[in-house]
């Protein structure tokens, strides 16, 4: 019997083939991520059947947490500099050049206009701990109310944006009087069309809106 | 024999002090290359946030203190289911829109529930509504309309299951309204009810 002669084969695989898949990969998704916006507490939404896209820009956000505290913030950092500028002037809040900027920059604030201050001039890590046990944006049932400071903010905020879209984002055990207060301001100021972001979940079978979307099945 | 010695002595050729370069290899190992890039792939991966929140639109009634009483839209109690939405997630809803004092509604409680919730009480009442309007009891552009009154106990959680009812069952005509002291009543009155079975 003659031997067999096994070629003996090299275990290196070539990983050109896979450094490219990598690399493609990778630029797909930093091109594709979009960081997660900071957020100052985390809110678990209920779920809809909605499936209305939350518009990319000009978005005024109301987050309401379990316990009822608002905060308000704005997506644009333009906006929020016309915003803080014009909310200095008109609550005449003293603040500095600096303390603007760090509101341009940062994300929700959830004080009060007796603590902005205050809050501005802290470093971010110091702001963030003070999230934690911060009081909220006060509000009330009425715009008229010297009280009502998220009514202040949505108006001024609408002043620097008047396209500003508002979406209230709040969690799923927020009670029914946080949200109708935040509703009643909107109201004082004759905003009538607002959104409400939730989760998405499946829309049930055997319903309306179930035949609405496949028009085929309906038995 | 011969050709292979010749070649063994070109080796040689530059004198006997001096070593033949070794010929390198262009490959580079490129799996430390793979690695760094698997790594960033699966950083971008967590901190990414493919699937964008959804929204849900919601129109308030234009309220405003110069309309007046005859202006405004009417609806016929035969239509109207009134929900009450209170603690514990709990539904109470009666036919009608409960203002006449000498006869206080019968309140019902459901749920949120797939089955015999608050979901079939509209398709029921849906189908109630094109009923009587075959029997021309009422007009043709009437609809079923719900009215909500969720209460101080109940979650917005609720609220928003409840508009998401509206839409899954294609209510076209839904408001929310604010609870009366009545209808508190009502709750009080059934909730004791209840308890004393």
């Amino acid at each position: 019997m003659p031997k067999l002669k096994m070629p003996r084969k090299s275990t290196h695989v070539d990983m050109t083939a896979m450094c490219d898949v990598a690399f493609l990969l990778l630029t797909f998704f930093m091109l594709a991520t979009k960081f997660k916006p900071d957020e100052p507490v985390t809110v678990t939404t209920p779920n809809s059947i909605s499936e209305i896209p939350l518009p990319d820009a000009d978005i005024m956000m109301i987050t309401v947490d379990p316990k009822g505290r608002i905060f308000f913030s704005v997506d644009n950092p333009k906006v929020r500099e016309d915003l803080i500028n014009d909310m200095d002037e008109y609550k005449k809040l003293g603040l500095t050049d600096a303390e603007k900027r760090a509101f341009a920059v940062g994300a929700s604030v959830g004080v009060p206009f007796s603590q902005l201050k205050s809050y501005l001039a802290a470093d971010p890590t110091q702001q963030k701990e003070f999230d934690k046990t911060a009081t909220g944006i006060p509000t009330d049932t009425t715009v008229e109310s010297e009280k009502n400071e998220l009514a202040a903010w949505i108006r001024t905020a609408r002043n620097a944006n008047p396209k500003l879209r508002i979406t209230i984002k709040a969690d799923a055990d927020a009670g029914y009087p946080d949200i109708k207060k935040i509703i009643s301001t909107l109201e004082g100021w004759k905003i009538f069309k607002f959104n409400l972001i939730t989760g998405l979940k499946a829309v049930p079978p055997g319903t309306a809106a179930y035949d609405l979307q496949n028009p085929g099945m309906k038995k | 024999m011969a050709e292979m010695d010749t070649s063994s002595s070109g080796g040689h050729k530059k004198g006997p002090g001096v070593k033949k370069g070794k010929k390198l290899s262009t490959r580079i190992d490129l799996t430390p290359m793979v690695d760094l890039g698997f790594l960033l792939i699966t950083f971008f991966m967590y901190t990414t946030t493919m699937s964008k929140p959804k929204t849900m639109e919601i129109n308030m009634p234009y309220k405003d203190e110069n309309i007046k009483e005859e202006e405004q839209s009417k609806v016929k109690s035969s239509t109207v289911i009134t929900v009450l939405l209170s603690k514990e997630h709990r539904i109470y809803y009666y036919e009608g829109i409960g203002d006449d004092p000498t006869k206080p509604p019968q309140l019902n409680v459901t749920y949120f529930k797939q089955k015999d919730g608050i979901r079939d009480v509209i398709i029921n009442k849906k189908k109630a509504v094109e009923e009587l309007k075959a029997q021309g009891a009422l007009a043709a552009k009437d609809q079923a309309t719900i009215i909500i009154k969720p209460d101080e106990a109940s979650t917005y959680e609720d609220l928003v299951n409840m508009l998401d009812e509206m839409s899954i069952n294609d209510v076209k005509v839904y408001a929310i309204v604010d609870i009366t002291p009545v209808d508190k009543e009502f709750i009080a009155a059934t909730e004791q009810a209840n308890n004393a079975q």
